[in-house]
């Protein structure tokens, strides 16, 4: 991992870019642990949209204006910065969405039912967020899709000797799974899926939405034929989501959405598609968004994903050294190549009762299924607290989680 | 960080909560049960399942309850089918209805008459009303209770 290598962070220049955390929660300093679910976002993300709005904001591929010039020239310098980010060969893999759930249904639409065939299988694994999992139902549903679930080990990582097996008959069309989980922080070895998925004749999409903002991602070397994450993850606005998409693979989908922008000419007989990506951003797209979004990819790519990453690993580290100490406390999944996510449980207390405690002591986590819940049925618990931390997180923050917990363990005794 | 961090949280766990959650009452099945009814709040991790015993005449004669939960949804089933017991269906539908008003607003207007000593007995999980993402926790039981009173036969579910 190149990341140790990294310079440490400097903590208190990055905070002090995220005007929120300086915000008091019930009179304490906040201490927000639930960057997973959305991360908060610096002033530098916060003051591109602003100047966007007040200085070039018009829509985009349409008006014969310089106002509108200008916001095509900014939306489509944003979809660069996002092929540069994951080092896409090509500028039109790029496909903006609302959200990675909106880019994993447009490809179970357009891949899932408007490419592969009734009766080829879907893999998905069971530690995918629901994000992942019900557009493949849905897709099996309307389209005689099978859908097939990788197992996970007892620490929370893939099978892949599970996914050899459930890819042996060449049945399957593609490999659906996370590149990192939303609850248990596993990274998952994306290029040895990619690998195995192409060997047996399938095509790979990763859910990219936790890994993209913990590590550096690239998707030619890890050959990955659909890759999806989320703005707002990554520091930047909501609304705005990607879907990398190999250019032949575009070629041959059908759009998902229809509707202006996504055409070449349209009459009442019949409509020509417009040249991908366009085919696929049917209707004005999330414009402000993307320019949020591309400061958000400026911002981190400042600091370093690798600096990112190694930043985030001493922290679980520490947190994987301080809560096992306290009585009471399990943590769900211990696998060796993680991301600054880990969930955790109380033997005294529910989940809610947990988070309802921290969040007295001004620590936000999240509690519950977190959008996962067959993976908390494999590892046969109703509900966990997940702490999830960013690149503003502090190991002082770490320690204050642990004391609370601590606490809390001694309140529900 | 000092001891007694939490201390202003036993308004919401106060003790008799904290001993319901812990050691639920009536939590067992009911083999004769004449309703039963399933709540779920998917997102927290909630599951209840609720057992009624009616008689003749339609009040509620034993009232049970199975599940996994937070401390305030197990300690509110448990008060739950504590005080429904011997209420007609009447009764028992009005005390949830006061029930959430009170689990949402701290306060319950309508809380006296024949319902008075029976609401008192909840009174403690009023405290909810200062923890807005807490409120379904306490409102689960007796959104099931509605469900099974009204045959059963769908699942409820307070988010």
């Amino acid at each position: 991992m190149d990341g140790h290598m990294a310079p440490p962070l400097n903590l208190e220049a990055i905070r002090a870019d995220f005007p929120i955390l300086a915000e008091k929660v019930r009179g304490k300093p906040f201490t927000f642990l639930d960057s997973g679910a959305s991360a908060q976002k610096p002033r530098q993300v916060i003051g591109a949209m602003v100047r966007m709005m007040e200085t070039a904001y018009a829509n985009v591929h349409r008006g014969a204006y310089h106002m509108s010039e200008q916001a095509t020239e900014a939306y489509e310098a944003a979809r660069g910065a996002v092929a540069r980010f994951l080092n896409a060969g090509d500028v039109r893999e790029i496909i903006f969405t609302g959200s990675s759930t909106n880019a994993i249904n447009l490809v179970a639409h357009s891949y899932g039912r408007g490419v592969m065939k009734p009766g080829q299988a879907v893999v998905i694994s069971e530690m995918e967020h629901h994000a992942n999992i019900v557009p493949w139902q849905m897709a099996r549903d309307a389209h005689g899709l099978e859908l097939r679930v990788c197992r996970i080990t007892d620490s929370g990582e893939l099978d892949l000797d599970d996914l050899a097996a459930k890819l042996a008959d060449g049945k399957v069309g593609l490999v659906a799974v996370t590149h990192m989980s939303n609850v248990l922080g596993t990274v998952t070895p994306a290029a040895q899926i990619a690998r195995m998925a192409h060997e047996a004749g399938a095509k790979v999409l990763f859910d990219g939405s936790q890994a993209a903002v913990h590590r550096r991602v690239d998707v030619r070397e890890i050959d990955a034929d659909f890759y999806v994450f989320t703005g707002h993850k990554l520091y930047g606005p909501t609304g705005i989501g990607v879907l990398y998409a190999k250019g032949a693979l575009q070629e041959a989908m059908p759009p998902f959405l229809g509707g202006g922008d996504m055409i070449a000419e349209v009459s009442f007989e019949r409509s020509v598609w417009a040249p991908y990506p366009a085919k696929f951003e049917a209707g004005t797209p999330p414009i402000i968004e993307a320019i949020g979004l591309h400061a958000a990819i400026d911002y981190v790519t400042a600091i370093g994903m690798p600096a990112i990453e190694a930043h985030e690993r001493a922290l679980v580290d520490r947190a994987m050294a301080r809560l096992p100490q306290i009585e009471g406390v399990t943590l769900l999944g211990r696998a060796q190549d993680r991301g600054g996510v880990f969930a955790f449980a109380l033997d005294t207390a529910h989940a809610h009762d947990v988070a309802t405690l921290l969040d007295r002591a001004g620590i936000a986590v999240r509690s519950g299924r977190h959008c996962a819940e067959p993976l908390h049925a494999r590892f046969d618990v109703e509900s966990t607290c997940r702490a999830s931390f960013g690149l503003y997180t502090t190991p002082a923050e770490v320690d204050l989680l642990a004391d609370a917990l601590q606490q809390a363990r001694e309140f529900f005794r | 960080m000092s001891g007694g961090l939490f201390d202003d949280l036993r308004d919401l766990y106060q003790e008799v909560i904290l001993d319901h959650g812990r050691k639920p009452r009536n939590f067992k099945r009911l083999d004769d049960a004449d309703r039963s009814a399933r709540g779920d709040n998917p997102m927290c991790g909630d599951r209840m399942e609720l057992f009624l015993k009616l008689a003749p005449d339609g009040h509620i004669q034993d009232a049970a309850f199975q599940g996994r939960g937070c401390a305030i949804s197990m300690a509110s089933a448990s008060l739950m089918t504590d005080t429904v017991r011997g209420k007609t269906q009447d009764q028992a539908r009005k005390m949830g209805e006061n029930f959430r008003a009170l689990a949402m607003t701290g306060i319950c207007p309508d809380c006296g008459g024949d319902i008075a000593e029976d609401m008192e007995r909840l009174a403690p999980l009023s405290g909810v009303h200062d923890f807005p993402s807490r409120v379904k926790c306490a409102t689960l039981a007796w959104h099931t209770l509605n469900a099974a009173l009204d045959g059963g036969a769908k699942e409820a579910s307070s988010e």
